[in-house]
């Protein structure tokens, strides 16, 4: 029996067809994917006195690596005889846009991880978990970011989605941690079936699911009845709209920030919300480009709700989590105005924005993690009272990120205003920028009120108290504001390596291995 | 075929999916118990494999049906993650429904 299968075997002449795998583009995933695994076996394998803090050390050096790795990427696609490639049969674009994303994604994990670091063992929790489902979770965001398919993109959105539930209902000694998680949970699959509905109707409308030949199909055939591709179209929107948080679909925002740990919340504030973005940008910019008369009303109406209903909103809250969820609702509606511009300029605004708004509130959220007392407790406004007496350099700090996401100039965030807007106008809308504008004045007034809080304590301050600031989350904290004001006073670096950063469609190469000049890389 | 009444086309599978996608959606929204939530979005899925079965059917192309092994697999990932963190919460709260969750709110 054996002999024959093994003649059998060795007759074939056939070889299995097996696709080309440009291994160069995966690096960053499997570096984060393997690291993670890698944590996971080393952990369960030595005993559990692990010296503190090693597991964040780890981590951080895993998402160095991947930016390591990242930047002869970068060298490639900009480089005009290779540019961008596609690998995995045309899974996986990897061009300037998911490069970048890459490593604003990358940026994110670390400023979490070394905000996790101090918090955990506060919390007396410190363990590999986290940081291994945090870096999971960045793996599905830079498929997502580089997605060339909408089934690829799916998988993407589900392994960051699957993982920051698990993030969001950590705290086990916490009702509100577990109430969040089950809120996110239940609205982030009824999203996700959403989206995969979208991806569906799309691919009965297309006959594909991947995001080249539906932009071919789409160019170079007039749909009798678009019906279907527009459905599709919408559902994939929804599912956008619920993970970017924007309104009408943001009711869980406000309820997973405040409940869920503040160290998965700067995570999921900054790394999903950029990979979310990018994989807006991807599908409707790129794929349904020639779609752009349908889609763009909808994103502008998305963006004012967004907009409106986030700055609003937040004057309200007397959490400080609560309010800088809402306000992070309000960032959400101003790259939303960017992706609403559908141009060259709008696209880099909105790389630009996210990379600032990173920095900006993954900054935020560390402080808000210092601040909060054993429990993960003590996010309200008046916690802030007498922070500037008691912690005068982590108040500041705090004031300065604050300032940013209000867009001050002298600051990453009014380049990033200023940027959509100027593309807002440029493409035409100059109604949406005035309300953009008017927004981010009154989203100022909540960022005002909560330095207010800190500096002026009133007679009836409270007791001072000793704030902990551990090492870690204080690098975290000088990270952040060293590129909030950096950028904030020569943003051309950035802002050229986002003008750089444009998304193309690349096909699959003809031939495997070697890119076919005649089907260059081309442009919505 | 031809002994049956009507001709079962796939435009009945597409209006099969979708009606069951509504129930389950319309389900979420409605029904206040985690679990029974849950279930609805399993229904959900479910209804969106059996829209690409059809397409694929209808197109005459595999890949739709490769894309039912993995909605496959996500589904089951999701049910790991999600009964995980219902179970954590019910220990809690044993009686929970969606309306007891309000320590959350503003």
């Amino acid at each position: 029996m054996l002999a024959t299968l093994g003649q059998e075997l060795s007759d074939s002449p056939v070889p299995i067809d097996t696709i080309d795998l440009a291994w160069s583009g995966l690096v960053p995933i499997m570096i984060l994917i393997g690291g993670a695994l890698l944590i996971l076996v080393v952990d369960s394998l030595v005993p559990r006195q692990v010296r503190p803090g090693s597991y964040a050390l780890a981590t951080v050096v895993l998402a160095a690596a991947g930016m390591v790795a990242s930047v002869p990427l970068w060298q490639q696609v900009q480089d005009g005889e290779r540019g961008p490639f596609s690998t995995a049969a045309s899974a996986i674009a990897v061009d300037g846009f998911s490069v970048f994303v890459t490593f604003v994604i990358l940026s994110a994990v670390i400023l979490a991880a070394l905000s996790f670091d101090g918090w955990l063992r506060r919390e007396e929790m410190d363990g590999a978990e986290p940081y291994v489902l945090m870096l999971l979770s960045a793996s599905g965001a830079v498929v997502m970011a580089s997605a060339n398919d909408l089934i690829v993109m799916f998988l993407g959105l589900e392994i960051l989605s699957i993982a920051l539930y698990v993030l969001a209902a950590m705290h086990l000694r916490k009702i509100t941690s577990q109430e969040a998680g089950v809120k996110y949970f239940v609205l982030g699959a009824f999203s996700s079936a959403f989206f995969l509905y979208g991806i569906a109707l799309i691919y009965g409308g297309t006959g594909s699911t991947n995001l080249v030949s539906i932009s071919d199909y789409l160019s170079a055939t007039v749909l009798g009845d678009s019906g279907l591709v527009l459905a599709g179209l919408a559902l994939l929107l929804v599912g956008f709209g619920f993970k970017v948080a924007a309104v009408p679909f943001h009711f869980w925002a406000p309820d997973v920030y405040q409940g869920a740990p503040t160290p998965s919340v700067a995570w999921m504030a900054s790394g999903v919300k950029v990979a979310a973005f990018a994989g807006l940008l991807r599908v409707f910019y790129l794929g349904f480009g020639t779609y752009r008369l349908d889609w763009q009303p909808v994103i502008l109406v998305l963006a004012v709700l967004t907009m409106l209903v986030g700055s609003v909103l937040a004057v309200v809250q007397t959490d400080v989590k609560r309010m800088l969820a809402y306000s992070s609702i309000n960032h959400a509606g101003f790259i939303l105005v960017a992706v609403q511009a559908a141009t060259a300029a709008g696209v880099q605004a909105a790389l630009f924005y996210l990379a600032a708004y990173t920095f900006m509130v993954a900054g935020s959220f560390g402080v808000i993690a210092v601040v909060s007392r054993k429990g993960d407790i003590g996010t309200s406004l008046d916690d802030y009272r007498g922070l500037s007496r008691d912690r005068p350099v982590l108040a500041f700090a705090f004031a300065l990120l604050l300032l940013a996401q209000a867009g001050v100039p002298l600051t990453s965030g009014f380049f990033a205003k200023f940027y959509v807007i100027t593309a807002a106008i440029e493409a035409g809308s100059s109604t949406l920028a005035i309300i953009a504008m008017v927004t981010a004045v009154i989203s100022s007034y909540v960022y005002l009120r909560i330095i207010v809080s800190m500096y002026v304590a009133g007679d009836d301050a409270p007791e001072p108290r000793t704030i902990p600031l551990p090492a870690a989350a204080g690098l975290a904290l000088v990270l952040s504001v060293m590129v909030t004001m950096s950028v904030g006073v020569f943003p051309g670096t950035l802002a050229s390596l986002a003008e750089d950063a444009t998304p193309v469609l690349v096909p699959e190469p003809v031939d495997p291995g070697a890119v076919d000049p005649s089907r260059a890389p081309t442009g919505p | 075929m031809t002994g049956s009444i009507a001709q079962v086309t796939p435009a009945w599978y597409l209006v099969l999916a979708s009606v069951v996608f509504a129930i389950g959606a319309v389900g979420l929204l409605v029904r206040r118990n985690p679990l029974v939530m849950f279930m609805c979005v399993e229904l959900m899925l479910n209804a969106v494999t059996l829209t690409f079965v059809t397409f694929s059917r209808m197109l005459n192309d595999v890949n739709g049906q490769t894309v039912v092994v993995f909605v496959l697999v996500v589904a089951a990932a999701e049910v790991v993650v999600g009964l995980g963190i219902i179970v954590a919460l019910l220990r809690k709260q044993p009686t929970a429904t969606a309306d007891d969750l309000t320590v959350l709110k503003g």
